[in-house]
């Protein structure tokens, strides 16, 4: 396979993105928007993973059993904390007391 | 001979000394290293095993006291559950065999392989020294919070000694895939695969993607330990099931490490000795992938009668019987291969056989345990100790010895003697039902495991299962003494002992270094006899 | 053989072309990447399950950390991921000087983020915030606090021994690529640390939030 060689250019827009988001993050943090704050807070981790993970780390150019092994990762890890939490998440439904 | 024959160049001779050994890349010797060491810890392993049902033969603890015989089971269980099924089937014949199955000269890691061997052998180092100084008796599962904060014995040193095995596997579990997807001769394609390479596929998947998931909370049980930081202490307002959640994550789909590379040499040991290609083949194919992701939805039914939530509990109670349905679609296929076939009884089949008939067994009463309200019942009593005896002694030992007695000629280059093979694998047979079935019905009457002690009235059951013991024990001495006997005094073997395919037989008794005189092109399915018997009678030979 | 030999002095023997090995190298670090995410996750996993048990402590206790460092610290890792990228770059067109200058660059960002983090830990040291038996909380619930500094210092401390992992393996490059063992058609090594790199930046991407910023709306 051909390398597919990234300018300069693209890298320094994706860098100077991930600064600009860096500072939006922080900022947002400081505004109360109830259970939105962490909503935004992960999108935003989201959007700054794609980024590095896209551009840097060349996945959107890669094979497709690189982006395939990329995205069972993150399912995986989505299956432990799901699962997890769906133990966590119920327990106080059926009003066991001492929980 | 007095005339001077000029041995055969082979992995075996192309290299003498320890040092030709200890600092090896070839994937044949590293496979070997693994042989000797699992073989010393299943060793070790048995020994505690044997202390265990000796301590059972009487009702009152009178060999020893009740700590004593709680590092006992701790110790057999770390043993053979981290030194030696888990690198069992997958470290040896695995390493021995999925680079020539796929037609290549090594993996595609050879040094990290190297590096995977030493790992295991430090972790086994580690977790023995432990041993030595004073033991461990929170069970292999190290629960909290008796782990971190009330047990006194080393359960660091322990699960470190695990945590560096762990490394072992996802090195080996690395290396298998990657070889898999990037080394595979010309014309073999996925679906002209060994079914053995499947499995082994799926066992490297839960290796990469479950044990760092174990390493990780095995570091937060010894710094919780260590420096009372507090990560599941309840004192703190943490929560040991978190532990058992992250504990089973990895260790419910480690069951299937174990066992599905049984199930690949399952596959091979059919065909071959029933000569036809294996029923179904690409169902069962994807049955190993798909015990291999279901196995990660069901850890939940380890946790019944912890405090995990009901609705949880449902939930995975409800996965749970899905993994059914690919373990019955192995087991519907090897039969169905059996149907018409021209079935010999040469020592590998038996085990097939054996392996079938208990898996069986082993996957059934796992349905009991996965239902919910029987699982309160029959939770921690030897109902749960035979069920999961019956899948890792019944199904993963006895694949494990088929698959030995099967490419031992290309290991060795040496045929084992197959009166007293037939003999042990019957010995086998018959002390493992002995050992375990009795515990179905211990447990089912209400024989908590872990205890030294009992009431009277289960005397009678547990001394069945001693006797059992000791059978087994002697089935499984008899292979160790013949096998190592056949190394020097064995027949010869051909390149092709067993009329088998897949390209492993392709090349000679022991192969070359580098497998292959010339990378093998592949232009058939595998299973495929009549293209074997063709090659054979053109004399056409690859390699 | 005789082609094998031809094909490049880094070829390994089992290899048949250097493409496939390329291919392979890649892969299995993808696949070793995947291995960090698991173990990682199981700390997510922890994080998730106590803050969602214990949301204001958790709060109050992030709130304890200093996110001006944090900020910083944060930037700093997402230009040594800039200068790292470019750092490949350089490898891939053939650029010897600009992938050792890029390198050096990355590394001493590397330091610059643990010099940071070492006086975050120091100040945590000095202010009882470290759990064990010297933990001293003000706040109500001084466990559930606890478990929080417990996941902040395993998450942290693991994702620093990482950055040092990282550091080692790039100094370990500099001196092949200062060797001229690195050309156009081969630089493997460089390509695959990159990942490497970028991955650790990935986890403190995530880390930033979730320990630095949670509390911040309820105290201002």
């Amino acid at each position: 396979m051909a390398e597919h060689i990234i300018s300069r250019k693209t890298y320094t827009y994706v860098f100077l993105a991930l600064l600009v988001l860096t500072g939006i993050t922080t900022a947002v943090a400081f505004v109360d928007l109830g259970a939105l704050n962490v909503v935004v807070a992960l999108a935003i981790a989201v959007v700054k993973m794609l980024l590095v993970a896209l551009v840097f780390m060349h996945v959107l150019y890669s094979r497709r059993l690189t982006q395939i092994t990329v995205a069972g990762g993150l399912m995986w890890l989505a299956i432990l904390l799901v699962l997890t939490m769906t133990d966590f998440v119920t327990r106080g439904w059926l009003g066991v007391p001492g929980t | 001979m007095i005339t001077a024959t000029v041995e055969q160049k082979h992995y075996l001779n192309a290299e003498y000394g320890l040092k030709s050994w200890l600092l090896t890349t070839d994937h044949k010797r590293i496979g070997l290293l693994y042989l000797g060491t699992i073989t010393f810890f299943f060793l070790l392993g048995g020994i505690f095993a044997t202390l265990i049902r000796l301590e059972l033969l009487t009702p009152p603890g009178d060999l020893t006291n009740s700590e004593t015989y709680n590092k006992f089971f701790t110790l057999h269980g770390v043993i053979m559950v981290f030194f030696f099924l888990i690198p069992s089937i997958p470290a040896t014949l695995g390493n021995f065999l999925i680079p020539m199955m796929v037609g290549a000269r090594d993996l595609a890691f050879p040094k990290l392989n190297l590096l995977s061997w030493y790992l295991l052998l430090a972790g086994g180092l580690l977790s023995m020294w432990a041993m030595f100084a004073g033991g461990v008796d929170t069970g292999w599962t190290f629960y909290t919070p008796y782990s971190t904060t009330y047990s006194n014995t080393y359960v660091i040193a322990t699960a470190l000694g695990a945590f560096i095995a762990g490394f072992s596997s996802i090195l080996t579990g690395l290396n298998f895939i990657v070889t898999i997807h990037r080394m595979r001769a010309p014309g073999l394609t996925w679906f002209r695969l060994p079914l053995f390479v499947w499995s082994h596929y799926a066992a490297a998947l839960i290796m990469v993607l479950g044990t760092p998931v174990l390493a990780v909370t095995l570091v937060l049980v010894a710094l919780e330990r260590a420096f009372r930081i507090g990560i599941f202490d309840p004192a703190l307002g943490g929560d040991p099931v978190l532990f058992q959640h992250l504990f089973w994550f990895y260790s419910h789909p480690a069951v299937y490490i174990m066992v599905l590379p049984g199930m690949g040499v399952i596959s091979e040991l059919v065909s071959t000795f029933s000569r036809r290609r294996v029923f179904g083949y690409g169902f069962v194919a994807f049955s190993s992938v798909a015990i291999a992701v279901y196995g990660f939805l069901v850890w939940g039914h380890h946790m019944f009668v912890s405090s995990q939530s009901v609705y949880a509990s449902l939930v995975f109670s409800f996965l749970s019987f899905f993994v059914a349905i690919p373990s019955a679609i192995k087991v519907f296929n090897w039969t169905a291969t059996l149907y018409k076939g021209s079935i010999s009884y040469e020592t590998p089949m038996l085990y097939a056989f054996g392996f079938i008939g208990l898996f069986t067994m082993g996957g059934l009463t796992g349905l009991f345990v996965a239902t919910l309200g029987v699982d309160v019942h029959v939770h921690d009593t030897y109902f749960v100790v035979a069920h999961f005896h019956y899948i890792m002694v019944g199904g993963t030992l006895m694949a494990y010895l088929g698959g030995l007695h099967f490419w031992w000629p290309k290991m060795t280059g040496r045929m084992y003697p197959e009166g007293w093979a037939k003999l042990s694998a019957l010995v086998i047979f018959l002390g493992f039902n002995l050992t375990f079935f009795p515990q179905f019905l211990l447990g089912y009457l209400g024989m908590p495991r872990r205890y030294h002690a009992y009431p009277d009235e289960f005397q009678v059951l547990h001394v069945l299962s001693t006797a059992g013991a000791s059978v087994l024990a002697v089935g499984y001495l008899i292979p160790l003494v013949y096998l190592v006997w056949s190394l020097r005094y064995g027949k010869r073997a051909t390149a092709n002992p067993f009329g088998a395919t897949g390209l492993e037989w392709k090349t000679s008794s022991p192969p070359p270094t580098y497998n292959f005189d010339v990378t093998p092109a592949v232009t058939h399915e595998a299973y495929d006899y009549r293209a074997l018997a063709e090659e054979e009678t053109e004399g056409v030979r690859v390699g | 053989m005789d082609t094998h030999a031809l094909e490049s002095p880094a070829l390994r023997h089992h290899f048949d072309t250097a493409e496939q090995q390329k291919d392979a190298s890649t892969l299995g670090m993808w696949i070793f990447l995947v291995t960090e995410i698991m173990f990682f996750g199981g700390l997510f996993a922890g994080y998730t399950v106590y803050r969602q048990l214990y949301p204001n402590v958790f709060a109050a206790a992030s709130n304890e950390l200093d996110i001006l460092l944090g900020g910083v610290n944060t930037a700093v890792l997402i230009f040594s991921s800039f200068t790292m990228v470019l750092a490949v770059w350089s490898a891939q067109t053939g650029s010897r000087k600009g992938l050792m200058v890029n390198l050096v660059l990355t590394m001493l960002l590397g330091l610059v983020f643990l010099v940071i983090k070492g006086f975050e830990w120091h100040h945590k040291w000095v202010m009882h915030e470290i759990p064990g038996a010297s933990f001293h909380w003000e706040g109500p619930n001084p466990g559930q606090a606890q478990l929080f500094f417990s996941l902040y210092f395993a998450m942290t401390g693991l994702h620093a021994l990482h950055m040092v992992v990282g550091i080692g393996i790039l100094s370990l490059l500099l001196y092949m690529a200062w060797r001229g063992r690195f050309s156009r058609d081969y630089y493997t090594p460089v390509d695959t640390a990159g990942l490497y790199w970028h991955f650790v930046d990935i986890i403190w991407i995530f880390l930033f939030p979730l320990l630095y910023l949670i509390g911040r709306h309820h105290h201002g």
